[in-house]
């Protein structure tokens, strides 16, 4: 396959311009500040929280306050007589109005889950589901009334270990299904049996992932209007996939989707937190066509730690084959992971898992590869995607793996990676779990990362340091991440998530540029990339171009924000709707000056001559024709200044990016610390659109996977029950224990789409819980110690180091 | 219901005579009776930092100080700093560095830095990076904040040499 493989910094590599999208390229690939982002500075966003209708109302939930139980009665009597209480509501009257849901994926096969209801019908099943549902004129009045709702419930009994969900012992948390099972899938290359006998070298590793959630400092927010009179439902929703709830609230209610309005404003985080429909949001939903009137839920942040979905919970068993000379033979794997008691709607539970088996060994040119999954339930709150999806688990067993491989064939651990990555010039080729790359660079960006973090020398300094008895360590993480997914993610199981996006653009009388996108803005600069694609695409002015996303009453049809798509994905769809008003605009300008149109050109809010660059018409003079002097065109030609571009990436299933992470870190052996020292981060997102952008990705997602890796858990009792559910006892990175980082870009675009971009959202935290793992390893190595459960506390170092037990 | 307390209170340089239940917050007194939406709810704990406010000329928890403790005082939120432009050069360096993403704990973000600027103007890496760990930001990895706070910091030393 043909290469386009530059570096942004020069002198590392020939720097080699990639194509430009446009004759007149101005903004792609250049580190443009987002524009609209003042008003967030000033305090002048607008989050659902901050939204007033007319008459709303404020809905609070009572909660499951255990892992499981039977729910025997509700006695609302003394609540419904409190100040301002509107409604009390329960399961059986919120089922009246919203169908159950059981959240499965027709690709997944053999997959099961039970039925969910909106609020918990006869049980409750981890603590934190909603059970009773009261609105209040205000907020207060309605956490005054709450405490006034009586359940009558029985504790019952528990399956909350995963490791023990699937004994005959346990009880069955959905007795109808059998068994406390999921989904399991195994998956083998073959031979892998032999090949690990006749290998110079196993290296087995039995790995622990603690729960961890996303902490959106934005808690979940919804308002639901139902107005009675129209018969349509409003629904402003802190959220990242519109459509997808659009077509979720009308199915759950027997709605028509066009009486069903989605609109999100500023949306504060969301990591993959806020792609998922809660059954807490059909409630409110339901509470509002009850009432026909406005009803807000905002979640508190202790409901926010037992209702938002969990991730990552997974014990694995792994091991890799490598020879002497350092050959990499096979991986070998088995993960068992703890979902809670749901499968969440509409995008499952079972696709972390499966990620992990696609994942695992994902950067290596290896043909041994065999893995098994088992997908359990459990009575803890409910597990789906959260950034890196798998990715991050995935990685951290493969790199922990190739660097015990390397420690006990004696080889550096960068060198056993250049030995093994699938080779630049060897794709379109597909991994061993079958997983199929259109073209990645592996090696450019190893050698880059070398040069970036001074490897020898860094080396150098670490054995000095060691003499004097500081240890420190270098760890790395090979890294791909699957971006700009197909239908292959959701479609063809039959979730009715779009895998296409819709741009529309129009030029405004004044020569502005309006676009209209589905992919929504939740911080990381989408509207930003969109401004700049447009202007490059149409010929303006950035400032020029107003981005307009987030409802669905307005924008095209799309799937929104997730698995790194908005940029590859919405990104096309806007450059092909720009590049065709371009079009549209040059067909008006040939007839307002009488030429022919193959001679004129858009560049910088002006009609020019193609080849000499003359200006003849500047567009706002065009607009004020086509717009209003229709008189003055001939009969039979109407301008056409708005047009509208689909995209859908069909060529692959996912297109995969890579990259490489480096951590440095030093343990204090007495204490556990780990202080972290330096990161280093080389990502091939393709096309790089803005890469300050891109920069901000990286650094905030690897910040999110070092969270995971060091400090975050959700932490249980036996009984399932969190002991750690506030900010205050659940720890997340805070910027005094934050190493700086450091970022350089290799660019690979993608031959499936115009504009190359691929994702890079995710790539951060895919990589940094492994290399930060490595490091610490790296750093414990003299004492011939290793630590592989994370996250990676100070206790965990020091039974590491024998010092505890 | 408990009894409703008179609070005279200046907000953003103007005085308010209102009537607050004790046991309102700060930031719902600012959110709900004076409209200031900019001042966020993150944790309502104390802990994530993004209802940052200043009274009486330093930064309070927003949600761990209530109305009537502003009784004859004055606060200040972001909308009023922006307004009288004391933090423009901060807000310039945020969008500039790309020093937030969805925005929301920048309110308080910038709150605290307007505090350090003010009193450590020589502060250096380090001490910025410990000075914002009371504010909470789950998007950025903090690395453009520091980066925006120390463009400030060498500016403002510039203007005044």
């Amino acid at each position: 396959m043909k290469r386009d493989t530059v570096n942004l910094e020069p002198g590392i590599d020939q720097p080699k311009p990639l194509t430009p999208v446009s004759d007149d390229q101005r903004y792609i690939g250049a580190s443009v500040p987002r524009g609209g982002i003042e008003r967030l500075t000033q305090g002048l966003g607008q989050y659902v929280d901050d939204i007033e209708l007319p008459r709303m109302a404020h809905v609070v939930f009572w909660r499951s306050p255990v892992a499981h139980m039977r729910i025997n009665k509700v006695n609302a009597e003394f609540a419904r007589a409190m100040p301002g209480v509107l409604l009390v509501a329960d399961g059986q009257d919120l089922a009246k109005m919203c169908k159950p849901w059981v959240a499965t994926l027709g690709h997944l096969v053999g997959m099961k889950s039970a039925p969910q209801y909106a609020l918990a019908l006869d049980r409750a099943c981890w603590q934190g589901e909603p059970v009773v549902a009261l609105v209040a004129e205000t907020r207060a009045e309605a956490e005054d009334a709450l405490a006034y709702v009586q359940v009558e419930w029985d504790e019952l009994p528990s399956a909350t270990d995963m490791l023990t969900a699937l004994d005959p012992s346990t009880p069955l948390i959905h007795p109808e299904l059998g068994d406390n099972l999921c989904f399991t899938r195994s998956l083998d290359a073959g031979q892998v049996d032999e090949i690990f006998a006749k290998a110079d070298v196993v290296a087995a590793i039995d790995f622990e992932f603690g729960r961890h959630t996303g902490v959106t400092l934005e808690p979940r927010a919804q308002i639901a209007h139902w107005n009675p009179a129209e018969q349509r439902l409003t629904v402003y929703h802190s959220c990242q996939a519109p459509h997808m709830m659009q077509d979720l609230y009308g199915r759950q209610f027997g709605l028509p989707s066009s009486a069903i309005r989605v609109v999100c404003k500023d949306v504060g985080g969301s990591f993959g937190i806020k792609v998922h429909a809660y059954p807490d949001d059909f409630a409110t939903v339901a509470l509002s066509i009850m009432l026909g009137r406005p009803v807000k839920f905002v979640a508190d942040r202790l409901e926010s730690f037992t209702s938002d979905i969990h991730a990552r919970h997974h014990s694995i068993k792994a091991r890799i084959a490598v020879n002497r000379d350092g050959e990499i033979l096979g991986f070998d794997m088995d993960d068992l992971t703890g979902i809670g008691p749901y499968s969440m709607f509409p995008r499952t539970s079972a696709i972390e898992g499966n990620q992990v088996v696609n994942l695992v060994g994902g950067p290596y040119k290896h043909k041994h590869y065999r893995a098994k999954l088992t997908v359990v339930f459990q009575n803890k709150t409910p597990t789906c995607q959260y950034r890196g999806v798998g990715h991050p688990i995935a990685c951290a067993v493969t790199e922990a793996l190739v660097d015990l491989a390397a420690q006990k064939i004696g080889m550096d651990p960068l060198k056993i990676r250049e030995l093994n990555v699938i080779a630049d010039d060897a794709y379109p080729t597909a991994g061993a779990s079958g997983i199929k790359f259109e073209i990645l660079s592996h090696q450019a960006c190893l050698k880059k990362l070398r040069e970036l973090m001074n490897y020898d020398a860094l080396r150098a300094e670490q054995a000095a340091l060691r003499k004097q008895g500081i240890f420190r360590g270098i760890g790395f993480a090979t890294v791909i991440e699957l971006t700009n997914p197909s239908a292959a993610f959701y479609g063809v199981g039959g979730a009715r998530i779009a895998s296409q996006d819709g741009a529309s653009a129009r030029l405004d009388p004044e020569g502005n540029i309006t676009v209209l996108i589905g992919v929504g803005e939740q911080g990381q600069g989408t509207e930003a990339i969109y401004q700049q694609i447009a202007a490059d695409a149409v010929g303006v002015d950035i400032a020029k171009v107003r981005v307009i996303t987030g409802d669905t009453d307005v924008t095209p049809y799309g799937g929104g924000t997730w698995a790194s798509r908005g940029a590859g994905i919405g990104g096309e769809a806007v450059l092909l709707a720009g590049q065709a008003l371009r079009e549209n605009i040059v067909k008006v300008a040939a007839i307002i000056l009488k030429r022919e149109g193959a001679t004129l050109a858009v560049r910088r809010d002006c009609i020019v001559d193609a080849s000499t660059g003359e200006e003849l018409l500047p567009l706002a003079e065009l607009g004020r024709i086509a717009y209003f002097r229709s008189d003055m065109l001939p009969a039979d030609f109407t301008p056409e200044l708005m047009v509208t571009r689909h995209y859908a990436q069909r060529d692959f299933p996912f297109i995969f990016t890579n990259g490489v992470q480096a951590s440095y870190v030093e343990v204090d052996p007495d204490t556990g610390f780990v202080k972290l020292l330096k990161h280093w981060a080389v990502e091939d997102c393709g096309r790089v659109l803005n890469p300050m952008l891109v920069d901000e990705q990286m650094r905030g997602a690897i910040v999110q996977g070092i969270g995971g890796a060091l400090l975050e858990e959700c932490l249980y009792d036996d009984s399932g029950l969190m002991l750690n559910a506030s900010m205050a006892d659940y720890l997340v990175p805070m910027s005094a224990e934050m190493p700086d980082i450091e970022v350089a870009h290799v660019q690979t675009p993608t031959a499936t789409s115009k504009l190359g971009a691929k994702g890079a959202g995710e790539a951060g935290t895919a990589g940094a819980p492994a290399a930060v793992m490595n490091a610490i390893n790296d750093a414990i190595a003299p004492f011939e110690a290793h630590v592989f459960s994370q996250p990676i506390t100070p206790q965990k170092v020091l039974r590491a180091l024998g010092k505890v037990r | 219901m408990a009894d409703l307390y008179p609070i005279k209170v200046t907000v953003n340089g103007k005085l308010h005579q209102c009537s607050v239940q004790p046991r309102t917050h700060l930031v719902d007194f600012l959110r709900e009776e004076m409209g200031l939406k900019g001042s966020h709810l993150g944790c309502e704990h104390g802990v994530c930092g993004a209802c940052t406010v200043e009274l009486n000329g330093q930064i309070v928890r927003g949600c761990l100080t209530l109305a009537v403790q502003a009784d004859g005082g004055s606060v200040q939120t972001i909308e009023g700093v922006s307004k009288s432009g004391v933090i423009r050069d901060l807000q310039e360096a945020f969008v500039r560095r790309n020093a937030l993403q969805c925005g929301f704990c920048t309110s308080g973000m910038l709150m605290a830095t307007k505090e350090l600027v003010e009193q450590m103007p020589d502060a250096n890496r380090a001490e910025v990076r410990d000075w914002i760990s009371g504010n909470y930001c789950r998007c950025t990895g903090y690395h453009a904040i520091v980066d925006a706070i120390c463009d400030v910091l060498q500016q403002r030393k510039e203007a005044i040499a």
